[in-house]
């Protein structure tokens, strides 16, 4: 049987038991009862102390997400959602919010330990990491632990659950929510805006370069649960900041929907790079189960020569909706999408970026690189524009596909404008397969050919990957293997 | 070293080897020559273990154990070498990790330690100066954007490096200036040894005066119609293929 036809043979044999992280935790949960309406927005809001514009500002969104539509231009086909059947907030039981780490129940610590992050600091200066990262853990609805607060605090930068922020930092998020992502944005934004529950806030102050990485670790547990968070970086003048994501899900018959927003803002000279390795369950091999991600992830150059760079690696959800944009609004600022997506199975993954050219001189680069396997769907939209006040605007593009088998696809929807004559916009795109004649040439020098379809593939994505943190493009190698397992070693 | 017996080989229902003998003893450097369409380069492929073909008849014993059931990386760790006639681009992987992958994959499945990564940088750059290959080609992705001279000397640095005992060099002359085709050869001169043995497959008699064979075997129609001493490639120079087109027909 020629190779590629038994990769294929392979991939089709892929079980759901790969997924890694599809175990359960029992808890005692506080969860408000299923469906929404303003009782459930009020419920919400009052579980969070919140001020009471931001109770005003949930339902401000919840009214105006009444009047809307699910978009359906995205090319992904999935079931009505229902989202009267979902529980919009479940938290672990806990008599007060936890003051310090032991207060944190120890079946939520052993959960991300078992994740691979531990949460006690004493744990992490003690273990194999050799750099420090500082972690916010989110279970289901709520921040349940920020590590290393006081360490960062000294350095002056705030990192704590966007709940707390809002008690202790409320001028800080009152200025700036909702700024970069308008509450009627889009429908899950606006629904996201009704009913989110956490996430994570960070705040650098002018000039400060943050001492360490930081990184929120989101994890759904509970069953019938949406996940609405919302993480808010601000970047003052002449700061810089590192932030890392992550997300895992127990394995279930049932989808679970997954509507976060984030919102990037960067002043004069500062610089966010934000992170993402995504892991979502992804559904077994007929495509039941996984959670449907529907994000909206943007980032504001407000400031002259300021810079946001976003990296992801999406190998997992049953749907990825998803496309982290950057607005380049101050002088010579500069947005970079770096992105995998690895779709295997039924996944269907509609994703890319926007990079929207509004101050002179600004620049954007995009690397896309697609992997599709199995019978899955791979499509990368995205969209390049220049304003008519964007003179000298600049755009590199580069797209590519890898197919591995023949029952998936790759597509690639980019869209260009441009209101400026003086803009120069490039796009490279190619869609590639890894050919038979490439698998027998590794496997004449002696690789195997698992060995050899991942060193192709790790080929394939290396400038991507390059631009991850360290420890966090080990983890996102091990887990592309992981997620085109049966093709890959 | 390698004994083929009575193979018989289809592609896509057309037979291209018809019960096709060839012995190379150790040591040995025999050159296979032919036409075009006379079933050269499938004979390399089926040697290496390329899975397109179909095998009706017939058996391929390295050092007497046949390598038909192995897997194309079992028959490399067993010791087969095949100089691709037109070597393949591997983008995005620098040829020095390639390098590295295959020598620690053979090694492995031969249950030989590791090569600690300072001795196999000394290999390489001992190899690598010996064929004239600068150090930043090593840097770039395999094969991507080399010129044919350039591959060509690559996959002798590959034989050089993983040290095989049967290699087969597939056309290795195609697409080669003279100066190139000098330092390809002294390559493989190098490497000639009493244990290891060559199977030099060529259109053309010119690379035989730079790799000079112990044996010429010319195969027309899927089989060897007839064997000689390097003095047979002279023949063939001077009067062509004519005579052996008809001889198995």
């Amino acid at each position: 049987m020629p190779a590629v036809k038994e990769t294929v043979e392979q991939v089709k044999a892929i079980d759901v038991d790969q997924y890694k992280y599809g175990f359960e935790t029992e808890l005692e949960v506080d969860k408000a009862p299923k469906g929404l309406n303003e009782d459930i927005v009020r419920l919400i809001s009052a579980k969070k102390n919140e001020p009471a514009w931001m109770l005003e500002w949930r339902l401000d969104a919840y009214r105006r997400w009444l009047t809307m539509r699910e978009p359906t231009w995205a090319r992904v086909d999935y079931p009505e959602i229902d989202f009267q059947d979902i529980h919009y907030y479940a938290a672990p039981k806990m008599n007060a919010a936890p003051k310090t780490i032991d207060d944190v129940d120890p079946a939520i610590l052993d959960t991300y330990k078992k994740l691979g992050i531990p949460l006690r600091e004493q744990e992490i200066l003690a273990g194999v990491q050799q750099s420090k990262v500082a972690v916010d853990a989110v279970f289901d609805s709520v921040s349940v632990a920020t590590t290393f607060k006081e360490e960062l605090k000294k350095a002056g930068v705030i990192f704590c659950s966007i709940s707390e922020a809002m008690r202790e930092h409320p001028e800080l998020v009152q200025k700036y929510i909702g700024t970069v992502v308008p509450v009627t944005d889009n429908y899950y934004a606006t629904l996201n805006s009704a009913v989110f529950t956490d996430g994570s806030f960070v705040y650098v102050p002018k000039g400060v370069r943050c001492p360490m990485e930081l990184s929120t670790y989101f994890r759904i547990n509970e069953k019938n649960t949406g996940q609405f968070e919302r993480t808010l970086i601000i970047a003052e003048e002449g700061a810089y900041v590192s932030y890392l994501e992550g997300c895992t899900a127990p394995q279930r018959d049932e989808n679970q929907l997954h509507a976060a927003v984030v919102e990037l803002i960067a002043l004069d000279d500062a610089e966010i790079k934000y992170s993402t390795v995504q892991n979502w369950y992804p559904g077994d091999k007929d495509g039941k189960g996984g959670i449907y991600n529907f994000v909206t992830k943007r980032g504001d150059c407000r400031g002259k020569n300021s810079k946001i760079s976003w990296t992801q690696v999406e190998t997992g959800s049953a749907i990825t909706w998803k496309y982290p944009s950057c607005i380049l609004r101050g002088e010579g600022s500069r947005g970079e999408f770096y992105s995998i997506a690895v779709s295997n199975g039924r996944q269907q993954v509609d994703s890319g970026t926007k990079m929207i050219h509004l101050g002179k001189n600004t620049t954007s680069r995009i690397i896309s690189k697609g992997i599709s396997a199995g019978y899955s769907q791979n499509t990368y939209r995205g969209l390049v524009s220049a304003h008519r006040r964007a003179t000298g605007a600049r755009n590199f593009t580069n797209c590519d596909s890898l197919l591995i088998g023949n029952n998936c696809g790759a597509h690639t929807v980019p869209y260009i404008e441009s209101k400026n004559g003086s803009a120069i916009f490039e796009h490279e795109a190619t869609t590639s397969k890894i050919s038979e004649d490439q698998l027998f040439y590794c496997m004449q020098r002696g690789l195997s050919e698992e060995e050899a379809t991942a060193l192709i593939v790790n080929g394939f994505v290396k400038d991507v990957l390059q631009q991850l943190p360290m420890e966090f493009a080990v983890e996102a190698q091990k887990l592309i293997s992981i997620s085109l397992e049966g093709s890959v070693g | 070293m390698l004994e083929i017996r009575n193979l018989h080989v289809s592609i896509e229902d057309k037979k291209i080897l018809n019960g096709l003998n060839l012995t190379v003893h150790d040591g040995e450097v025999a050159a296979i020559m032919g036409p075009n369409g006379s079933g050269k380069s499938t004979l390399s492929y089926v040697i290496a273990g390329k899975e397109d073909y179909e095998i009706h008849d017939g058996e391929i014993l390295l050092d007497g154990e046949n390598v038909l059931e192995m897997e194309p990386d079992a028959r490399a760790a067993a010791g087969i070498f095949l100089a691709f006639q037109y070597p393949l681009e591997i983008p995005g992987v620098a040829t020095m990790t390639f390098l590295k992958a295959a020598m620690q994959a053979q090694r492995k499945a031969r249950g030989e330690d590791e090569l600690s990564t300072a001795e196999f940088m000394k290999r390489v750059r001992d190899q690598a100066g010996h064929l004239g290959i600068p150090q930043d080609m090593l840097k770039r992705g395999l094969n991507v954007g080399f010129s044919g001279g350039e591959k060509k000397r690559m996959e002798i640095l590959q034989m050089a490096l993983l040290e095989p005992k049967f290699c087969i060099l597939d056309e290795t002359d195609s697409g080669l200036d003279i100066d190139a085709l000098k330092i390809v050869s002294e390559g493989v001169n190098r490497l000639r040894g009493k244990d290891r043995s060559f199977l030099v497959i060529t259109h053309y008699q010119r690379l035989l005066n730079y790799i000079v064979p112990d044996t010429v075997h010319v195969m027309a129609h899927g089989q060897v119609v007839k064997s000689g001493g390097k003095e047979l490639a002279l023949e063939l120079e001077a009067n062509g293929y004519a005579d052996y087109k008809t001889l198995a027909a």
